[in-house]
């Protein structure tokens, strides 16, 4: 009889097991870049093509980095989140427009010039915005995806936490929910911001 | 002939722009000792949009860009480890197919191994125990035991 307490005890073992692993998300990759430095770059403003942003530009400053594209059908779940906490909170929401043109898919990049990715990738933009609701201070434009790798983006939307030092505090990949916003990130920003 | 000749290079030239969208991906092509180093840096990597896939089987979109990037490190002269050094500083461990061994994945590496020496300690404790049992059972047979197996015999040869 003991002998099939040990099977028994061996199977729920396993069980168990692989009832935690499949209940993981394997989305949830950790970051190394949590408490790391932001990466830097220099990219155009949405809004003013001709002026830049940096992440030295935030220093000072507890801010949220949102990567976002008009192509990206999670963005529009998590969108409605972002608009109402812009308008409660007063941290400010940096987009990064992430792959715009080439992202989606739809194009054939080989035959589009520079220059008119630029600007069908802005006015894209600007239009997913104006239709949407803007939540952000102001958006910089990734065109073809290099500071996204920079920043270990590889499911879009992303959202980085990074304090007044710069430092990425916090790292959430896919659609910020209700949830998430109030129970993670609002906590964090306030005890950020002490 | 000359017909089919001028028709096939017709041909050729009518399909031209259908070669321009692989021209990034053969750029290197013309360098095979860096085309080589880019299969295996990149069988190396997981593409973590498909889990599942490395990036140089993978279609997606991320693992094209990051084919190109490691493309582009080769050509700056960056060495395999500074390339897979790039890579983990951006995505995490996860992203090598061979995570290094090291305290949080211990138990990846070690756990078939413990296992199988589990079960052949199991094996052989259990084989030891079964020898033991059967050789104390087996005694030879009593004289009454004797008679019962020779009578119920007989029975069978007399059928």
């Amino acid at each position: 009889m003991n002998r099939y307490y040990w099977i028994l005890g061996g199977f729920a073992a396993l069980v168990v097991l692989l009832a935690v692993g499949l209940n993981l998300n394997p989305r949830d990759v950790p970051s190394p870049l949590v408490g790391k430095p932001a990466p830097a770059f220099t990219l155009s403003q949405l809004a003013e093509p001709d002026k830049t942003l940096s992440p030295q530009d935030m220093r000072g400053k507890v801010w949220l980095f949102n990567v976002w594209s008009s192509w990206c059908v999670s963005c529009r779940q998590e969108h409605p989140v972002l608009v109402e906490f812009s308008r409660k909170v007063d941290v400010p929401l940096i987009g990064l427009n992430y792959k715009e043109v080439r992202g989606d898919g739809e194009f054939d990049m080989s035959k589009m010039p520079a220059e008119e990715e630029k600007k069908l990738a802005f006015q894209r933009a600007n239009q997913w915005l104006s239709q949407h609701g803007n939540p952000y201070k102001l958006t910089v434009m990734d065109l073809d995806g290099r500071v996204g790798i920079d920043y270990g983006v590889y499911g879009v939307p992303e959202t980085y936490v990074i304090d007044k030092s710069g430092v990425i505090r916090m790292k959430h990949t896919g659609p910020i929910s209700p949830e998430i916003l109030t129970q993670k990130i609002l906590p964090l920003l306030a005890e950020l911001n002490k | 002939m000359k017909r089919l000749t001028a028709a096939l290079l017709l041909g050729l030239v009518l399909n031209a722009p259908s070669f321009a969208s692989t021209a990034t991906e053969a750029a290197l092509a013309d360098d095979p000792v860096a085309e080589k180093r880019l299969l295996g840096l990149s069988e190396e990597l997981r593409c973590l949009v498909c889990q599942n896939q490395n990036i140089a089987d993978s279609n997606a979109e991320l693992a094209q860009d990051l084919r190109h990037e490691i493309r582009g490190m080769i050509k700056a002269g960056k060495t395999d480890k500074e390339i897979i050094d790039f890579m983990v500083a951006r995505y995490g461990d996860f992203v090598l197919y061979r995570p290094p061994l090291q305290g949080n994945t211990l138990l990846l590496w070690g756990g078939p191994i413990a296992l199988l020496i589990f079960g052949l300690v199991a094996l052989i404790a259990y084989q030891r125990r079964r020898a033991t049992r059967v050789a104390a059972q087996d005694q030879p047979l009593s004289a009454d035991e004797t008679s019962r197996a020779d009578a119920l015999l007989k029975e069978l040869d007399t059928k």
